[in-house]
């Protein structure tokens, strides 16, 4: 299934956005966010950006305050996965002009208005900025 | 309780204003904070007012996704949500269905209707929020009542909604197989597309379901070849570059077409995500093709000396995937592997540990584990021991196979005992025991490790290293015609830090401090038979050094802890080990010869004889035991004090009739008879025996009855093997009875008394089990009536009774038996170890099969051109009767139209172009999978009959399934490019 979740968690642990493609439990899903957040940020810039976690592959990648972490299979491409958080926070920049965690924060629907753009049933369907944010800017015109 | 008031919608707090509140609040009241707002939402979500319901959901999302809060409860109200009119309105209610819903959320078949409507209605991102919604929680039944709507927007001109139906079909394909018939065509048909992100979308597909049961995408090789050269996008490259990684190994001349066009990509694109799946690809799928290889081998050097750490860890990781195929790749880039060993990074450390572990050959693995022990020594504990851990897995692999000098390997490990943090000491115990059992050249070097480890009271204070002490002492005891000094072992073994072990290792201490007392005294009394049955020492050792360790080694340790109990004068020449060797060396010089040291050192036993066994050391050794050791009869632990109980009554014995034996030597009256002396003489005889059994080369001599004598074998087992083996044990437990009972009766005659009730219990157990997993036991059932029938050996008038059919299966028996268990008596280990093994497999094989099974042989059906009229398909239902009952009118309808819809994709698809590379296949294969489908639809029924558990209708499907593969592959090639 490719991409079996993404997460985005601050300096702190806190998680900012969830996005699973199968499902979990609620107890399962916050075992597994402890772990890997823990892992994850346990570690320095001069480490490689993989951690390999149960079945998981994580790819993450830090922006400033902000962890985006990737949870794939093993079959799953790493670099295409960085590139992808990339074009993520590309497109969420773009649309909320320096995208930082208080934007994903309060506009957290909007997110994963984005993600579900970018992203169903764990395959990356679009990877045009623009074509990611049409609905969205037309949802803003509308309300 | 009254209902929400137009208050509540009034002053309701926003989406906004919740998180504000959050942020306010501190951790501690953070809590009490949220139970108050879950409270309002309660309260709120109940309103009629749409808007307020909505945020009050809206809100809910927000604590759920973020907070943790369960919101299965608000199930209801998120249906209510997702049919408002109100597009901002549905969103949150779809949002809440996709973050909350899951297949047993029992609400969810009322949201059937409501994203029907959505699916087929006119506003594009309507449609959009139920795509999106249905490909998170759909279920079978969505899945089964939907399937024509997504068939419909497959055909879509919008890619904005054909893109996405295509994700979900994925979804469809998971829970309802039959789906495939419906939709397959029009998924192919999209291959073709000119618009980047559905031909994204649809090869994120095709991925997935190849990487499950690639042999089925076999006929789409065309397509996909199409798009690996003429796109220029390189999420869809990577993808394609999958699917082929899975193709290739199929079919070879798929790959000699794929390799030129990976390569072209591999050197012209500048995307590393794009070279790297390359190099993946060919590392994994298309290794033997040398010039390939070589490039891919190439682009894997330029990623190893990047800076950035993600290109090294991955080149890592691509070249122990092609390691164990072509390992000169990961030869060329030693060095770099090596330098990653101490990189920041763990994760890329463990990846170099592993390439070097796959290095290592009997060449090579004394440099290489020189170079693990320095990088073992710098690094913290964890990554130290993982260096350790696969030194010493890799290097007993295969029963040492790797290890031509076994007396580096035993030093190395007496080394690795030494290093602080080791936590391997329960495996250096088993290999140091091992090696001493199979090894017979390398024991003299064992003895001298285990000497040093013994020696070193340091050691006695740390836990970890107890169980290496256990293996020493052993070792010691065992071999101790080896020892340089056994009166320095006898030290080493009673020192008093000994009382920091643990019993069950002390008794081990003890046991050996009684094979060295024995040997000492045998020596002393029988001078002449100790030269002629200690075998002599091979001469390979330095003798300059070891008599230099000795004594420096010595003045530093047991200063400290051995001098204090000896207070008393008398004892002291004896008990101190450094004064020991000080003795030894004025007897030699006494004996008038200046090199005698030297020779001592080298052929053991013969200055052993002549120089330490005088009757003063004797003595010496005989107060040294009792004094230690008196004390510990009054243990409690039974292992310690029974053995100590031994060693003080031979002792004794010794100490009376010394004198006497004494004057009759020094007249040397030949034939005197002492009781003491026949009492050394049979108990060094014994522990002489028992080497018999344990070593190598002893049990190679064992002729075969006897050699099945695998007591220890069981042993082994029942740790192995956790909960199931209890049977399995008495596979061996049955066999041995038989063949030993009756070809050399007398071996086993007690033993099989004892056990014929047990064999007997064991039996029955093997039957029940076999009954169970009747899957697991290939021979025939002859076997079992065997050894259920068969009596226990020793029973001489059952075995009168049954003895035609015993003669005979007694020799099936053997027939059966014999072949598995002769390696097994060479290396019992291994075989042990394999039986777990083979289960695993066995296991892990048969379950995906089954599981994608059903998707793939739809694809094959719609591939192959099969026509299958969905009708009369039976569903795979998993719901409940009642449930069905009352959706049969509802099924009828769509089906009918699934049928017509099923054939309009065909004439779709015979019309485009590339119906060309199925007609063939179409033609030719239609009788046969035709009838394939048919057995495998009574299959299926009969396996819904009879519950999944069945294992022999597991077994029958799968033998089906691939009649079916093997038939289906003359077909492939036709299909190919």
């Amino acid at each position: 299934m490719g991409i079996r979740f993404i997460l985005m968690v601050n300096k702190q642990g806190q998680t900012r956005l969830a996005q699973y493609f199968e499902y979990l439990t609620l107890e399962e899903r916050r075992a597994l966010e402890g772990e890997i957040v823990r892992k994850c940020l346990a570690r320095n810039d001069q480490q490689c950006s993989f951690v390999e976690h149960r079945n998981y592959k994580i790819v993450y990648r830090r922006y400033a305050s902000l962890f985006f972490l990737v949870g794939v299979d093993n079959e799953e491409n790493e670099l295409a996965i960085l590139e992808f958080i990339h074009l993520l926070v590309e497109t969420m920049d773009r649309h909320f002009g320096n995208v930082c965690e208080l934007d994903i924060m309060f506009h957290l629907e909007k997110a994963h208005f984005m993600l579900e753009e970018m992203v169903m049933n764990g395959c990356i369907v679009e990877t045009s900025k623009s074509n990611i944010l049409t609905p969205i800017q037309l949802l803003d015109k509308a309300s | 309780m009254a209902g929400p008031s137009l208050m509540d919608s009034l002053f309701q707090r926003s989406l906004d204003d919740l998180i504000k509140g959050l942020r306010l609040h501190q951790p501690t009241s953070e809590s009490t904070f949220i139970s108050k707002s879950l409270d309002e939402i309660r309260r709120e979500i109940k309103s009629t007012d749409p808007q307020t319901k909505s945020t009050a959901l809206q809100k809910l999302n927000y604590l759920h996704s973020l907070h943790g809060l369960d919101m299965s409860w608000a199930a209801f109200h998120a249906i209510e949500v997702i049919s408002s009119q109100n597009f901002q309105q549905k969103k949150v209610g779809y949002l809440a269905a996709s973050l909350s819903f899951h297949s047993s959320t029992d609400v969810i078949l009322l949201l059937t209707n409501q994203l029907r409507k959505d699916l087929s209605s006119n506003n594009v991102f309507e449609v959009s929020l139920a795509l999106e919604c249905l490909s998170m929680i759909c279920t079978v039944d969505l899945a089964r009542d939907l399937t024509p709507e997504i068939f419909t927007l497959l055909g879509s001109t919008k890619s904005f909604i054909k893109k996405k139906a295509i994700a979900t079909v994925l979804r469809i394909f998971e829970k309802y197989p039959d789906a495939v018939r419906v939709c397959f065509k029009r998924l192919i048909e999209n291959l073709e597309s000119n618009d980047v992100g559905i031909v994204s979308a649809v090869m994120g597909v095709f991925c997935e379901l190849a990487l499950k049961e690639p042999k089925s995408y076999l006929p789409l090789a065309p397509e996909f070849y199409r798009i690996l050269v003429d796109s220029r996008n390189n999420w869809v490259l990577i993808k394609v570059l999958k699917v082929f990684s899975k193709l290739a190994i199929l079919e070879p001349r798929l790959a000699k077409r794929v390799v030129e066009p990976i390569c072209e990509h591999m050197r012209r694109s500048g995307a590393k995500s794009l070279v790297f799946e390359c190099v993946r690809t060919i590392l994994s799928s298309l290794s033997e093709y040398e010039s390939a290889l070589k490039l891919a081998v190439e682009k894997v050097r330029e990623f190893l000396v990047d800076d950035d750490p993600n290109l090294k860890y991955l080149g890592l990781q691509a070249l122990s995937v092609v390691s164990l195929k072509h390992l000169w790749a990961v030869l060329e880039n030693k060095d770099l592997v090596i330098k990653s060993l101490s990189d920041d990074d763990p994760n890329i450390k463990l990846e170099a540990l592993q390439l070097v572990m796959a290095m290592v050959s009997e060449d090579n693995v004394h440099e290489i584990c020189k170079v693990l022990i320095s990088y073992a020594l710098k690094s913290e504990p964890a990554f130290c021991n993982e260096i350790l851990g696969s030194i010493l897995s890799t290097c007993c692999r295969n029963v040492y196979e790797i290890i031509i000098d076994f007396d580096w390997y035993v030093s190395l490990l007496g080394e690795i005992s030494r290093i602080p943090h080791c936590q391997n000491g329960e495996e250096i115990e088993k290999q140091l025991i091992d090696i001493g059992m199979r090894v017979k050249d390398v024991r003299s070097e064992l003895v001298r490790v285990g000497r040093e480890l013994l020696i070193d009271p340091a050691l006695l204070g740390n836990p970890v290293i107890h169980r290496i002490l256990s293996a020493a002492a052993w070792v010691s005891g065992e071999y101790v015609e080896l020892s340089k000094n056994p009166f320095e072992l006898m030290e080493a073994l009673l020192q008093p830090r000994t009382i920091l072990l643990p019993p069950s290792i002390r008794a081990i201490y003890v046991q050996s401090a009684f094979k060295v007392l024995i040997f000492c005294l045998y020596s002393y009394l029988f001078p002449d038979e100790a030269v002629a049955s200690s075998p002599s020492l091979p001469v390979d050792l330095d003798p300059g050094v070891t008599s230099s360790i000795s004594p420096k080694e010595f003045s530093e340790s047991s200063d400290v802890v051995v001098t204090e109990p000896l207070a008393d004068r008398e004892m002291d020449e004896g008990f101190n080990p450094r004064d020991i060797s000080q003795s030894l060396e004025d007897v030699s010089v006494g004996n008038g010869g200046d090199t005698v040291i030297a020779h001592e050192q080298t052929s053991c036993s013969a200055t052993l004889k002549k120089d330490y066994f005088t009757q003063e050391s004797i003595v010496k050794l005989l107060d040294l035991v009792e004094r230690t050791l008196c004390p510990l009869m009054g243990t409690h632990e039974v292992e310690i004090q029974e053995r100590v109980g031994n060693i003080r009554g031979l002792t004794e014995l010794i100490k009376q009739e010394l004198p006497e034996f004494l004057v009759h030597k020094e007249r040397n009256v030949e034939g005197v008879k002492v009781k003491a002396l026949e009492i050394v003489k049979l108990m060094h005889d014994a522990f002489l025996e028992e080497l018999g059994p344990v070593s190598t080369s002893a049990q190679e001599r064992v002729p075969i009855p006897e050699g099945l004598m695998l007591m220890e074998n069981l042993g082994d087992l029942e740790g192995i093997c956790g909960d199931i083996q209890l049977p399995i044990p008495s596979q061996f437990c049955f066999g041995m009875p038989h063949s030993g009972g009756r070809e050399s009766t007398s071996l086993f005659n007690q033993q099989t008394d004892e056990e014929s009730e047990t064999s007997y219990e064991c039996t029955s157990l093997l039957a029940e089990h076999r009954k169970r997993h009747g899957l697991y036991y290939l021979p025939s059932e002859k076997l079992e009536t065997i050894s259920n029938a068969c009596p226990p050996a020793k029973d001489p008038q059952q075995s009168d009774d049954l003895n035609d059919d015993g003669q005979d299966l007694v020799k099936l028996t053997e027939q059966s038996l014999v072949p598995k268990k002769k390696p097994n008596r060479a290396k019992p280990r291994p075989v042990v170890v394999k039986l777990d093994e083979v289960d695993g497999i066995t296991i892990a094989v048969s379950k995906p099969e089954s599981k994608d099974y059903l998707i793939s042989g739809a694809v094959r059906e719609v591939l192959l051109g099969n026509e299958v009229s969905s009708a009369q398909h039976k569903l795979p239902d998993k719901s409940s009767n009642k449930r069905r009952e009352k959706d049969k009118l509802d099924i009828d309808q769509p089906s009918d139209t699934k049928e017509n819809l099923a054939n309009v994709g065909k004439s779709e698809t015979s019309t485009s172009k590339k119906s060309k590379h199925h007609i063939p296949g179409k033609e030719r294969k239609h009788k046969s999978s035709r009838k394939n489908a048919d057995e495998r639809e009574d299959v299926q029924k009969d396996k819904t009959k009879s519950g999944h558990h069945n294992p022999r209708h597991k077994a029958r499907q799968r033998a089906d399934d691939n009649v079916d593969v093997i038939a289906q592959t003359p077909v492939i090639p036709d299909f190919l490019l």
